[in-house]
């Protein structure tokens, strides 16, 4: 007789459908890191001596962190230590150099876009999004360029802007996340080879979704892409980032640093469908998502939020925050993270507050489902200026099944008396009875789980882009297929 | 429509249904009757195909099929529609959405086209007046926040909407009050007709005085032990459980 656990774990083992591979001839250095790969990767890239000084240093911080303590221990996940030196740092599919327009990018990487549902091609682009398609460790096309170029607005790819606009990544870049931030971030500003490149001028609505699309493809590379965005005052920009990897059996490192800048007045908007491949049923293989995401509220009335859905990864570490400098600024974090078989996910978010009457709220819904490890870890700081501060969180838990787990590290720091924190957290198990009553309404038990998980990921959806909103809950249904029987 | 014979049922080790024999026609309406702990919600549970219950003997045939057989989606597919003693609550989930989903599942199964927002909004419209239903409870998380007597309200509402041939109301009477009692009472009325059948499973007789069954049916210790037309059940009114115990265990005195 079938129980209701294993019905539901049944429902959540199911194949993920981007693991293929492009075979396409690529440039590639070899294994290891060093300085002179450094060197390699800043000359390969063009780049003014300021970049390769930046990375130098960050390089030689790392190393000693690397010889020294290695990489953070206190996050509840765990895995075999990593083999530095045993990873490609830098993998570029051959094509010209530069493509001017689509006509001259590999039609191989349009396939591959094509095949994930992304189009590059010009007749087929989905309207009010302007991509960037990274390919392992290269931006290959970004659309739409010209029409966003016309309101002064910058998209493109990292590299691109290191070229053309030196004078704001010299400005910005590590302002929000210093290379000696962390482990993670050193290692990614010492080697990011690639990423997004955002500039809104002041006063400038951005008429459309800007997105990155990040694909790994070849094997034992590292993908350490970099992204910032600067929102010049009174400005607003919606930005989406999607990201997949083939099926393999051994894991692959992505270390990727996001920076946002709000000047005075501006809104940014920073939505994730994480979609890495998250390994199979035995836990074999998959992607280890070691992320550094950050966005400084600078100006006053300032808004950063960070929504996120992670599906995909073998291990997730990740922490989008806010730091609330100008006075009246605001924080948000939405996340829903699912982890099933053996996905370990800790992720959360730090919201410090320093300006006066700065607001944050964090809502955070957890999904473990199979063998699962789910954290939240999050911080709330208010600093001894942060005079009026509020701070709303919510943390959710659900279950589906026995062997999983919920986690809760909520961290709390208030040094200011006249702030005002509430923190509420709940943990659920899709009954039995849930599924039941859904069932006993004709709906077949995969949908009655999809529909229940939705449900519980309601307030989190409803911040996401129309677009997105859906793609998520298709996913996360997908995410779930197989775990009831 | 529905055969039952010798059904026997656990839950865990413990025996709950001791061999259950019955025939609903279409058409008919019989009330179960029975003490706390009888078996009824049980009998309910296990026709609509619930897996905590085990079901270790006998046989249920609905419209020529072997019941047993069929998953609980598909007996509500087929349209079998139990309204629960105690509606879950689902957060995040609208009734309408919830309810849409379950028609259209419902319809699919049938070769029916699937109803769009439009059509299935102006349904629910219609629908909502033959249980007093407001439109705002309907957008709301389903049953999150409900009183007793909205929950069970939303029960009949959907039994309305999916429009079954084999009703079977759980205790719906419990925990209502007079006014909700005769909105629920209108409802089921409402859906009686020669091709439907309901079970109707209560505790007191206040509920047939609303609902008239043609039959009614004592269960006792997991076996029907007495059956009769409405009578009985003001006959039980009377003279309460008690004497169908002592019936009960003198018949089973005599068989040892």
């Amino acid at each position: 007789m079938p129980t209701a656990t294993n019905t539901i774990e049944a429902l959540t083992n199911r194949e993920y459908k981007y693991g293929f591979v492009t075979e396409i001839e690529a440039d590639v250095a070899p294994r290891g890191l060093n300085a002179d790969i450094i060197r390699l990767i800043s000359a390969k890239k063009n780049e003014p001596q300021f970049m390769l000084e930046w990375r130098l240093k960050a390089y030689r911080y790392w190393a000693k962190l690397e010889k020294t303590e290695g990489a953070p221990k206190w996050a509840n996940v765990h895995y075999p230590p990593i083999d530095y030196q045993d990873i490609i740092y830098y993998s570029a599919p051959k094509q010209k150099k530069g493509p001017e327009s689509l006509d001259e990018v590999d039609p191989k990487l349009l396939e591959t876009f094509e095949k994930l549902g992304i189009s590059l091609t010009e007749q087929k682009r989905l309207t009010g999004v302007a991509v960037d398609a990274v390919f392992d460790s290269v931006s290959v096309a970004t659309t739409f360029k010209e029409k966003l170029s016309e309101l002064g607005i910058i998209f493109c790819s990292f590299s691109e802007a290191v070229q053309n606009h030196p004078e704001l990544v010299e400005q910005y870049l590590g302002s929000v996340v210093p290379y000696t931030d962390n482990f993670f971030a050193a290692l990614n500003s010492a080697v990011f080879t690639d990423g997004s490149f955002v500039y809104v001028p002041k006063g400038v609505r951005c008429p459309m979704e800007l997105s990155t699309y990040f694909r790994i493809n070849a094997a034992d590379t590292g993908q350490f892409e970099r992204t910032l965005i600067i929102a010049d005052e009174g400005s607003y920009v919606s930005y989406l980032e999607g990201c997949t990897a083939p099926m393999r059996d051994t894991n692959q490192l992505h270390a990727a640093v996001v920076e946002l800048i709000a000047l005075n007045n501006a809104q940014i908007k920073y939505s994730t469908v994480q979609n890495w491949y998250p390994g199979d049923e035995e836990g074999k293989g998959g992607i280890y998502n070691f992320v550094t995401k950050r966005g400084k509220c600078l100006g006053k009335n300032s808004k950063i939020s960070w929504t996120q859905v992670e599906t995909g990864s073998a291990i997730t570490w990740k922490y989008p925050s806010c730091i609330l400098q100008g006075d009246n600024s605001i924080g948000e974090f939405y996340s829903v993270a699912l982890t099933n078989n053996y996905q370990q996910a800790d992720t959360g978010t730090k919201m410090i507050h320093m300006g006066k009457n700065t607001k944050s709220t964090i809502i955070s819904k957890g999904i473990s489902a199979g063998h699962g490890q789910n954290t939240y870890r999050g911080l709330v700081k208010i600093m001894k200026g942060a005079t009026g501060a509020r701070n709303y969180s919510q943390c959710d838990s659900l279950l589906l099944g026995d062997q999983c787990g919920a986690h809760t590290f909520p961290y709390l720091e208030v040094n200011n008396n006249s702030s005002q924190v509430e923190h509420e957290a709940s943990t659920s198990k899709i009954g039995e009875d849930q599924l039941f009553y859904c069932r006993q309404r004709g709906i077949a038990a995969e949908d009655a789980v999809s529909m229940i998980v939705n449900g519980f990921c309601k307030q989190v959806f409803r911040e996401l882009p129309m677009e997105f909103a859906v793609e998520a809950q298709k996913l996360l249904g997908v995410s779930l297929e197989g775990s009831v029987g | 429509m529905l055969e039952i014979k010798n059904l026997q049922a656990k839950i865990g080790n413990n025996d709950i249904l001791r061999g259950i024999d019955l025939t609903v026609n279409a058409g008919e309406i019989h009330a179960v009757m029975g003490p706390n702990g009888s078996g009824k919600s049980t009998l309910a549970h296990v026709l609509a195909g619930r897996e905590a219950y085990e079901v270790t003997a006998g046989e249920v045939i609905y419209e020529g099929k072997d019941l047993l057989k069929m998953s609980p989606e598909d007996r509500a597919r087929e349209g079998i529609f139990l309204a629960f003693q105690y509606p879950v609550e689902i957060p995040g989930v609208s009734t309408t959405y919830f309810l849409k989903a379950g028609l259209n599942a419902i319809r699919k199964h049938r070769g029916l086209e699937e109803l769009d927002a439009m059509d299935f909004l102006a349904l629910v419209k219609e629908k909502m007046k033959v249980v007093e239903m407001d439109q705002s409870l309907l957008n709301r998380p389903i049953n999150e926040g409900f009183s007793g007597g909205e929950k069970k309200r939303n029960e009949i509402f959907q039994m309305v909407v999916l429009d079954p041939k084999l009703a079977i109301l759980d205790e719906t009477d419990s925990g209502l009050d007079i006014d909700a009692l005769r909105i629920v009472a209108n409802g089921v009325n409402a859906l009686r007709s020669k091709d439907r059948a309901m079970i109707v499973i209560t505790h007191y007789q206040r509920l047939l005085n609303y609902i008239v069954p043609d039959y009614v049916h004592v269960l006792f210790d997991g076996r029907i032990v007495k059956s009769g037309g409405k009578a009985l059940a003001l006959e039980l009114e009377e003279k309460g459980y008690d004497w169908i115990k002592a019936e009960a265990e003198s018949a089973q005195q005599t068989i040892a």
